[in-house]
């Protein structure tokens, strides 16, 4: 054609554009939870993977569902925002979650944590946590349930006492024995149970399968704050918290307090830091609003930890810290030019 | 990228710069039969017709004055006969009033004009007290494509003192390569142009000159470095790759360490920033009383046959260009005038070349962000690449609200629209057309509220 008759599209600038948009962002995030969902796998066994599937398929069908039939809107599970959400949920559970709870969880994920808002961007809470917590506070005897059947603990636990099979966490039991005398119980719990700090970062402690295994996590986290995917302001603030107040408290008080190791390694502290905290829908716009994102999240995870009813406080805490969110964005500018 | 290099400190993006045509050499196209001329090519009033149909005019000869203080002069680019005076579509996508000029192909000029070689002797025995005045004269604006009239820049009132000149050779949108070009095949008129400016403002103290140039082009770099060692006072400055560095207030933070305040320009921290190919004009002017007629266009993009730099006549239609370099690809699908990042899209390539027009830019299906937009997940990259500290994502749900009153305290009016938050966008969305309507509404609002004030001052004093 002659270049004088061609008609252009007409477009608004920039013109060219960066090539990481939102679906290569999710996917991505997928992939860097490989490594940990492979490592829950192989401490579960085949529970893990049951809960995993579940957990990703019945999230992508809730948001085709719901959008499909309820919204009549575009149904946007090519994003791979929903099946990140049902993934981010299952690694959140334990690993005897029966198959209807999983489903229950996406629900609530999907269905109250992000469509009732609007859809992707609009919730301002983490959808898998909504889900989370909802299941918790709905299924407190099967949510703490930490029985496993096969994979690597099973194997392990194999050597120890039966009652392993359904104990408890650290963290819960430190819960459940505070304010006794437990500083003997607890060497010898450690003791027994083979627990210590390269098993609770490899991974060999009970808890939601996602949480086990802290390498694999860092793993994934590092690939994506290379892909300049993940900020690393959200978890250096997070941990770096945790790690202090866990320190200060046991040097005030070394007889009923955990190693701080434990505080690090053994909840759902890595898990909640790299990968819930840092969601872009539910974190501050800005580097100094992430700073302090990330310090709420830590000091209210360890309140509730030290003196909360509840074992762990990690979902808790950056839920609450959503919250915060619009006003953090609002208070805390980034640095203007000639200002 | 090499360590240690200057640039400025907010902000910015890496983004691929696809410089194709830097290695070709500048190439001069034969003047059209017919050129268009807009009697607007600059920023502030437009400029007013002096010629009328069937008048026959000649190369350099006046056939629109300025009108007002921030204005410039247009001059004939041919000579030739005014065949109408009416509004044609230009590349600001608006129809808009030109002289269309019918050459006679034999180039005669209305004023004789001399070819003095630029040396560091000339500009040292040069009288500089007309420089202004022939800079005006000549129609001489920023030709790197905001075009700000020339001469009102060379002279600011009196209490303000410049300290630094900078020559603006970043030429940070990506594909344009026309400063790139002129720097390694002009660089001593873009240099003696330099130091003509710089006599300009030392009757008020020393004045130190810099050329910034960004490390991709070592080739430009070396010419104007080679030209620059012949003169006093110029350093010739290689800045590391970031976009938007050709942005004035980037620049002058990359090169002098200097903030120009919010809503100031930057003669508020001393300095008068300068593009390369304006540098060289003034030269042109200054010395050799040769008028503004032509400018180097780069025609780029993966959408032309063959990307080249072209010496063109204002006026030529954006067509003859494009079909010089071999025509557009099948696959050709958006027609910009300028950069990718801050250009223009068109409509139709029938506009003609002005002042402003840096560069033509042919893009195919894939190189163009053609996707639909999707909501903001909130990311946060806007902000992180935002160069001047502004928060693009929360400026956008604030418009989308028609929140405009809150757009104030969200400094919009810093925004120099450079794009980079619209190029990091997750979602795609078009954050600078927003920000462009949140502009006009703010500014509305601003204004209405002055007027209030001073209408209830006025009340006050009955």
């Amino acid at each position: 054609m002659e270049t004088k008759d061609k008609k252009w599209i007409v477009g608004q600038g920039s013109h060219i554009y960066f090539p990481q948009d939102t679906s290569k962002i999710m996917f991505q995030v997928i992939l860097a939870l490989l490594p940990a969902s492979a490592m829950a796998v192989y401490v579960f066994g085949f529970d893990a993977l049951k809960v995993l599937l579940i957990g990703v398929i019945s999230a992508v069908a809730v948001e085709a569902l719901i959008q499909k039939y309820l919204m009549k809107t575009p149904v946007t599970i090519g994003d791979y925002s929903a099946a990140l959400t049902g993934l981010l949920l299952a690694l959140n559970l334990p690993a005897s979650s029966p198959w209807w709870m999983v489903c229950i969880g996406s629900l609530i994920s999907i269905g109250i944590g992000k469509l009732a808002y609007g859809g992707l961007g609009q919730n301002p809470f983490n959808p898998a946590l909504v889900g989370r917590v909802a299941l918790l506070i709905g299924f407190p005897a099967l949510m703490t349930d930490w029985s496993v059947t096969g994979g690597y603990l099973s194997e392990l636990y194999r050597k120890i006492p039966a009652e392993a099979l359904t104990t408890a966490t650290p963290l819960g039991f430190i819960k459940a024995y505070s304010g006794s005398n437990f500083t003997a119980d607890l060497v010898a719990y450690f003791n027994s149970y083979s627990i210590n700090l390269k098993t609770l970062f490899i991974g060999a402690t009970s808890g939601s399968i996602g949480e086990v295994s802290e390498l694999a996590l860092l793993l994934g986290a590092l690939y994506l704050i290379y892909k300049k995917v993940l900020n690393w302001e959200i978890p250096a603030a997070f941990i770096g918290t945790v790690g202090i107040i866990a320190m200060a408290a046991y040097y005030v008080k070394p007889q009923a307090m955990l190693l701080p190791h434990y505080h690090l390694f053994s909840g759902g502290l890595f898990l909640g830091a790299l990968f819930m905290a840092t969601d872009m829908v539910t974190s501050p716009f800005t580097f100094r609003g992430r700073i302090v994102f990330g310090i709420g999240c830590g000091v209210l995870t360890m309140l509730i930890r030290l003196y909360g009813g509840y074992p762990e406080g990690v979902s808790f805490a950056i839920l609450l810290m959503n919250i915060f969110v619009p006003i953090i964005d609002i208070y805390i500018k980034p640095k203007r030019f000639g200002v | 990228m090499a360590f240690g290099l200057k640039t400025f400190s907010r902000g910015g993006i890496h983004v691929d710069d696809r410089k194709y045509s830097h290695e070709s050499p500048i190439e001069k196209l034969p003047a059209p039969k017919t050129v268009v001329i807009p009697i607007s090519q600059h920023i502030g009033a437009p400029a007013k017709a002096v010629v009328t149909k069937d008048q026959a005019v000649k190369i350099g000869q006046l056939i629109a004055e300025k009108s007002g203080f921030i204005s410039a002069n247009v001059l004939s680019p041919v000579s030739g006969i005014v065949k109408a005076v009416e509004a044609r579509m230009t590349p600001t996508g608006f129809k808009q009033d030109c002289i269309v000029i019918e050459n006679d192909m034999k180039d005669e000029y209305f004023e004789a004009f001399t070819a003095v070689a630029p040396s560091a002797e000339v500009i040292e025995k040069l009288d500089i007290s007309g420089a202004v005045k022939a800079v005006e004269k000549a129609g001489i604006v920023g030709m790197g494509g905001a075009a700000f009239p020339t001469s009102v820049k060379l002279s600011p009132p009196p209490d303000v003192k410049i300290d630094t000149v900078i020559l603006n050779g970043v030429e940070c949108e990506p594909y344009l390569t026309a400063d790139a070009r002129i720097m390694i095949e002009d660089a001593d008129r873009i240099v003696a142009g330099l130091a003509l400016i710089m006599k300009i403002f030392s009757k008020n103290g020393p004045v130190k000159g810099y050329i910034g140039i960004e490390a991709n082009k070592p080739d430009s770099i070396q010419k104007m470095a080679e030209a620059a060692s012949k003169y006093k006072d110029i350093e010739v400055v290689s800045l590391a790759l970031k976009y938007p560095q050709g942005g004035e207030k980037q620049l002058i933070n990359a090169i002098v360490g200097r903030d120009v305040p919010s809503g100031k320009l930057p003669s508020a921290v001393g300095c008068v920033v300068q593009n390369v190919a304006t540098a060289a004009s003034i030269y042109d002017a200054a010395v050799n009383n040769r008028p503004l007629i032509e400018r180097v266009v780069t025609v780029t993009g993966m959408g032309v046959k063959k990307q080249k730099n072209l010496l063109v006549r204002f006026g030529t239609m954006f067509t003859e260009l494009i079909d010089y370099c071999g025509g557009v690809t099948d696959d050709a699908s958006m027609l910009i005038c300028g950069g990718p990042m801050m250009g223009k899209a068109l409509q139709t390539s029938e506009v003609p070349v002005t002042k402003a027009v840096s560069g033509i830019l042919v893009l195919t299906q894939s190189e163009a962000n053609l996707y639909e937009e999707a909501p903001c997940i909130r990311c946060g990259r806007c902000v992180d690449v935002c160069p001047m500290g502004l928060q693009p994502g929360l400026i956008n749900k604030v418009i989308d609200a028609a929140d405009y009153g809150r757009l104030e305290e969200l400094s919009l009016l810093d925004c120099i629209e450079c794009g980079s938050c619209n190029y990091i966008c997750a979602g795609h969305e078009r954050l600078v057309q927003k920000i462009k309507i949140g502009k006009v509404k703010l500014q509305e609002i601003l204004k209405a509220r002055k007027e209030k004030e001073a209408q209830t001052k006025k009340d006050d004093k009955k």
